[in-house]
């Protein structure tokens, strides 16, 4: 019963109160440059879930057995193996989707090599690596915060598509009037801040 | 070349936050003071130097069609190098920066003139290209960063310009205010530039 409050905890923390975007400034440039329409914003979303859940499976293992291995002593390696791994990674789904899954592909394929370069999914890897969580434990925080950053993104791009149709002052059209609203979206959600105790 | 003009750019025509919206990531959650952004910005313009330099050297010999992993290898070298430096002699910099050193890796600032400048110019205008880039880079994240300081702690650089009495708007050093003070310095900037126009 513990075990599963714990797992309740890291899940509610990463969604609500430490959302990788509200809270901890990770992902803005898809979450700016993505979120014009809920349907692109839904399929970004599942793939940075889909790829930051298999960048936990890969990088936790790999940080452990190999970049702590004492014979080894590469841990000052890690930003280099971490960044290469996650863009092999993404290469390797692109390629085993469209073989597999063409319709998949199709919804979720151009979304995938801007990933690459989505700091959400490394600063994700490195944070459970820093926090020193176990590997179930930072698989669920990945997959969580994942959907956090989707949550995010379905609710601004939901808030945006009403923005087009409202009269905006000239220079605070575009980006300004939503980073605005993310402040104020930031704002909402620091009410959330009470429930992630630990 | 107009050496003078390629440094110029990077200041204000296409200064990397304020008109391209690159590097939103570290511009929202570092400027919590103006000594952060500052620190952040030198990060960053120290490894962008080193990249463009070196990528600018290499450019003949790294085959076109895997350039990106090999600028990414390249910038992720630096990175490491920034990394270690900053520990050993900044090092109560390098904990108030955490995360974000290294997840300049993923700053699409140096990825962009990694392969917009230096894969086609020489070693001379790249290493300017990247100076004037890095100093805007700075530039906009010590604006932020002094705005934010300003209105939600009263200082700036650490010295008091605002009376005791003041009540700080603590919202501004949190991360809301780092959204709606982006917001709002964006939009400024277009409207001095629509104010340049007529």
């Amino acid at each position: 019963m513990e075990v599963f409050t714990t797992y309740i905890l890291i899940v509610i923390n990463a969604l609500l109160v430490t959302n990788v975007i509200f809270a901890r400034f990770l992902g803005i440039c898809p979450y700016l440059g993505v979120s014009k329409k809920i349907s692109t914003s839904l399929g970004m979303g599942v793939a940075v879930v889909f790829v930051m859940t298999l960048a936990a499976v890969v990088t936790w293992p790999l940080q452990t057995y190999v970049l702590e291995n004492p014979k080894l002593d590469l841990a000052y390696l890690q930003t280099i193996v971490f960044i290469l791994m996650i863009a092999s990674l993404v290469q390797l789904v692109e390629l085993i989707l469209k073989k597999t899954s063409p319709p998949l592909y199709r919804a979720l394929g151009i979304y995938l090599p801007l990933i690459t370069t989505n700091c959400a999914i490394l600063g994700i890897a490195i944070l459970s690596i820093q926090e020193r969580m176990n590997y179930p434990k930072s698989i669920v925080f990945s997959a969580a915060s994942g959907m956090g950053f989707t949550l995010a993104l379905l609710i601004f791009a939901g808030i945006r598509e009403r923005l087009e149709l409202t009269p905006v002052p000239k220079a605070m059209r575009g980006a300004p009037i939503g980073l605005i609203t993310a402040g104020i979206l930031a704002l909402a959600f620091m009410g959330f801040s009470g429930l992630g105790a630990h | 070349m107009n050496y003078g003009r390629e440094f110029g750019k990077g200041i204000w025509q296409e200064n990397p936050v304020l008109r391209m919206l690159l590097g939103m990531c570290p511009t929202l959650a570092v400027t919590t003071s103006a000594i952060n952004g500052v620190g952040m910005g030198l990060c960053t313009a120290a490894v962008l130097l080193g990249s463009n330099v070196a990528i600018s050297l290499l450019r003949n010999r790294i085959p076109p069609k895997v350039r990106i992993p090999c600028f990414i290898v390249v910038i992720a070298s630096f990175v490491t190098v920034v990394d270690l430096l900053m520990n050993g002699f900044a090092h109560e910099l390098h904990k108030s920066l955490g995360l974000f050193i290294p997840l300049i890796v993923v700053n699409c600032i140096i990825l962009g003139r990694a392969e917009g400048y230096a894969s086609r110019h020489g070693a001379l205008p790249s290493m300017v290209d990247a100076l004037g880039m890095g100093l805007g880079f700075t530039l906009a994240l010590f604006v932020v960063g002094g705005i934010r300081e300003v209105l939600g702690n009263g200082t700036i650089l650490g010295a008091r310009v605002l009376p005791e009495m003041y009540q700080p708007v603590i919202v501004m050093v949190l991360a809301p205010g780092a959204f709606i003070t982006l917001g709002f310095v964006l939009a400024g900037m277009n409207k001095i530039e629509a104010l340049f126009k007529k």
